[in-house]
């Protein structure tokens, strides 16, 4: 009787689930990927751009990508152990690009810059690292420790407010207009290896941002500091019972993310060498943006989608919108990232690896 | 609970008010009438604000635009709308420098000293030239205003200033959509009260278009605008003469101007196969299209060609953009113009630093004098007449820094020429490129 029961349920069960939403949703996930496929596919047959120019685009997508990663180290750590969005974090990243701007300026003038080019960039980078994470750290020790028990929200609205603060800070002390980075003559020009051509910063830029991630990943994996920040990201409460100093891990998590921003930032002057005061807040949100397409909370997730983000926004709209022939389709290509976000939550709601948390808080 | 219902209903007429207000235009009335009984509290409320503001809008044209009075020994006030910070701050600064010593060099009018009541910031954008120019016409003293510096904030500000009976006097708008087409067609965003100093993109496109294709010898090219009014209408102002002349244009495509990463559409644009990029936009989008031009193979014979917004001190002591051409307003040569720049020099410690001050400088001029044909003095109070002013700039002509300026039926006062400037490594700085004069063609050379 109890086993007839549970067959009979069984198939009643699984139709109940095919809502109409979800047969929506599987229409809309049908349709949206045959209009990408059938563009690309107008887009690639029409034989617009060689093969080169479309690796090229790749290449770019992974560079801007890889910065977009660094970036959203900071984001997705700050989630995983306090759980709010840092919007200041886009500000911490400009104040190090600011940094490597006057350093390199200084340095520019100096022969160690035709000399040693690689131990001038190697002070650039480290100027901005130390800069973004003091930055970091005294924004965490002002405007979100004494918030601490506070509800999510709060920090939220005091990380906005500390990000005007910053930008105008900055604006304050620099002044509104645009300034340019002096040029680095052994990074100009291209690098070949094997009939492959790239760029020379932007090889710098992804060989760097991988070894910084690498480096992290090992970080948060393999050292004491590490596991206690993991530990705190799944329970602070009972992290601090096992003694572990909550407050000085989440100052290091600030830290760390502040150091990964300010290495982001010295080598966006390097790509795109022109910097103001307003310069952090469209990566930021980019940043921001890649967090969440891999998974907020995640650090690979994090580092993932940095890089994807780089490439749907660098090949996106010459794949796609360009097949369907829309005029001035790279103006569109904010509009492809966030589309891009839109869709990968469609696909995957938690973001392409998962959001990483402790199931009873969230 | 009723308290806050209280609020809530304040709240909301308050807000219906302000975007009556904000509207402003003449029209209305119609539909107050349908105003029922039925209705609920605070729709009622709602209603009732809208007949109120309409009747208030609905009795000025009666009696023309109305008056200004300066009681005796208060100065006349005028206001400055430019693109103060940020990228394209340059563009504004110069203008607003130039706007102070045309004031100081004025001293009173009819015994009345000026007064630069305002000095807002347009932010280069169709959000600030809206709230700057709201902000302004708030205080019914201001008489005129002189900006915007981007034709993309001179949008809105043109129809909030001059609905608000004052006039709006420009010395860089450029685009076209703000005046006319130059062929007697007024284009959508004209608004009679509406002036300028500088010229018609219409006349700056062709000439950098006549350039390119006769003096370069160059048939195949590419532009790039932002979206925003001044780089649209140039682009489209090259273009249509371009092809005339015989020239293809290969792509046509936008970037936004906030874009850091270039290099996708200028990979297009190499597909494209264009000889040169005509980019008639702003700082950073133009430092990046220049810089990363250089990197992207296929384009290291391609030529890059900017316009006036680009031409500022900052722009072109970039490395990136030397051997780079640019068009913009000639800088005149008379010794009025000489003795403006010593002004200029010692008041701020150093040479101008865009194009457009000369035009500010005529522009705050022409406002000066007239405010002096249309008003009248009585007994020390002055009446100035709103209407009788714009008249006065209409029929006026005057002598300028920038030659001699008379308007045309859509606000276009200068008749310019146009320079051809080039980058080169021996031009250190932005008055060094602006005498490096390869060509200059008027309005003749044109045909327009």
């Amino acid at each position: 009787m109890t086993e007839a029961a549970t067959v009979e349920a069984r198939p009643a069960r699984r139709a109940s689930r095919i809502t109409p939403v979800s047969v929506f949703l599987w229409a809309l996930r049908i349709a949206i990927l045959a209009i990408i496929l059938y563009g690309s596919y107008l887009s690639i047959s029409s034989g617009r751009l060689s093969a080169a120019q479309w690796r090229d685009l790749f290449v770019f997508g992974i560079s801007t990508g890889s910065m977009y990663a660094l970036i959203a180290l900071g984001y997705t750590m700050v989630y995983g152990v306090l759980r709010f969005i840092n919007f200041a974090h886009g500000e911490v990243f400009m104040v190090g690009g600011m940094m490597a701007f006057y350093v390199a300026n200084a340095l520019a003038v100096t022969p160690l810059w035709i000399s040693s080019p690689a131990l001038s960039l190697l002070i650039v980078m480290v100027a901005a690292m130390f800069t973004s994470t003091a930055v970091a750290v005294i924004v965490e020790r002002i405007a979100y420790r004494p918030l601490r028990g506070a509800p999510r929200l709060i920090p939220l609205i005091t990380s906005i407010g500390a990000s005007f603060t910053i930008q105008y800070l900055v604006r304050g002390l620099v002044g509104p207009a645009t300034t340019s980075f002096p040029r680095m003559e052994p990074l100009r020009g291209t690098f070949e290896f094997g009939g492959f051509v790239i760029l020379k910063t932007q090889l710098l830029v992804i060989v760097a941002a991988l070894v910084m991630m690498g480096g992290l990943y090992l970080f948060v994996e393999k050292t004491r500091t590490g596991k206690s920040m993991r530990a705190v990201a799944e329970d602070p409460e009972t992290a601090a019972l096992m003694g572990i100093n909550v407050d000085r891990t989440i100052v290091n998590v600030f830290a760390i993310g502040g150091a990964m921003a300010g290495v982001a930032g010295g080598l966006w002057g390097l790509v795109f060498p022109s910097i103001n005061f307003f310069s952090g807040f469209l990566p930021g949100i980019k940043a921001f943006t890649s967090a969440v397409l891999g998974g907020i909370g995640n650090i690979v997730g994090a580092m993932l989608g940095g890089v994807s983000l780089g490439i749907f926004e660098s090949v996106g709209p010459s794949l796609v919108l360009a097949g369907y022939e829309i005029p001035a389709f790279s103006q569109l290509k904010d509009v492809v990232a966030y589309a891009a976000l839109v869709l990968v939550l469609i696909f995957r709601p938690t973001g392409i690896l998962g959001e990483r948390l402790a199931e009873e808080r969230t | 609970m009723k308290m806050k219902r209280g609020l809530k209903l304040l709240a909301l007429v308050g807000v219906l008010s302000l975007v009556i207000a904000a509207c402003g235009g003449g029209e209305g009335g119609d539909t107050s009438t349908t105003a029922s009984e039925a209705e609920t509290t605070t729709s009622a409320a709602g209603e009732e604000t809208t007949t109120s503001a309409a009747g208030e809008t609905t009795t000025a044209p009666a009696e023309g635009l109305g008056t200004i009075e300066v009681a005796a020994g208060e100065p006349i006030k005028i206001a400055s709308l430019q693109s103060i910070s940020g990228d394209t701050a340059s563009l504004g600064t110069d203008q607003v420098r130039a706007i102070e010593i045309a004031i100081a060099d004025k001293g009173e009018i009819l015994g009345h000293p000026v007064e630069l009541a305002f000095n807002e910031d347009d932010g280069c954008s169709s959000e600030g030239g809206q709230t700057g120019s709201t902000r302004i016409i708030a205080d019914p003293q201001v008489v005129a205003v002189i900006g915007t510096s981007c034709s993309g904030a001179g949008v809105p500000a043109s129809n909030v200033i001059t609905s608000a009976g004052r006039v709006l006097i420009s010395g860089s708008n450029t685009s076209p959509v703000l005046t006319s087409d130059l062929a007697g067609n007024a284009s959508a965003e004209y608004h009679d009260g509406y002036f300028r100093t500088a010229h018609n993109d219409a006349i700056q496109g062709a000439a950098a278009a006549k350039f390119v294709f006769e003096e370069l010898g160059l048939t195949q090219v590419a532009t790039i605008n932002d979206g925003d009014p001044y780089t649209q209408g140039l682009t489209g102002a090259f273009e249509a003469p371009f092809e005339a002349l015989g020239g293809t244009i290969v792509e046509s495509t936008a970037v936004t101007a906030d874009q850091t990463d270039m290099r996708p559409v200028l990979t297009e644009i190499a597909a494209a196969g264009a000889e040169l990029i005509f980019f008639p936009i702003f700082q950073p989008a133009g430092d990046f299209i220049a810089e990363q031009a250089l990197e992207v193979a296929g384009l290291e014979e391609t030529v890059l060609m900017g316009a006036d917004g680009l031409l500022s001190d900052t722009y072109v002591t970039l490395p990136q953009t030397e051997e780079m051409y640019f068009s913009g307003p000639q800088t005149p040569t008379t010794d009025a113009y000489a003795e403006f720049v010593t002004k200029y020099t010692e008041a701020y410690g150093e040479a101008p630093i865009q194009s457009f001050h000369a035009h500010s400088y005529d522009a705050t001029n022409m406002v000066f004098n007239a405010i002096e044909t249309a008003s009248t003095d009585d007994g020390g109070t002055l009446t100035i007449d709103l209407q009788a002013f714009r008249d006065a700039l209409n029929e006026m002509t005057y002598e300028g820094l920038t030659g001699s300026l008379s308007c045309d039926d859509f606000g276009d006062c200068a008749s310019p020429n146009i320079d051809i400037v080039q980058n080169t490594a021996e031009t250190a700085d932005i008055e060094g490129v602006r005498g490096n004069v390869l060509i200059s063609y008027s309005r003749e050379d044109l045909g327009l």
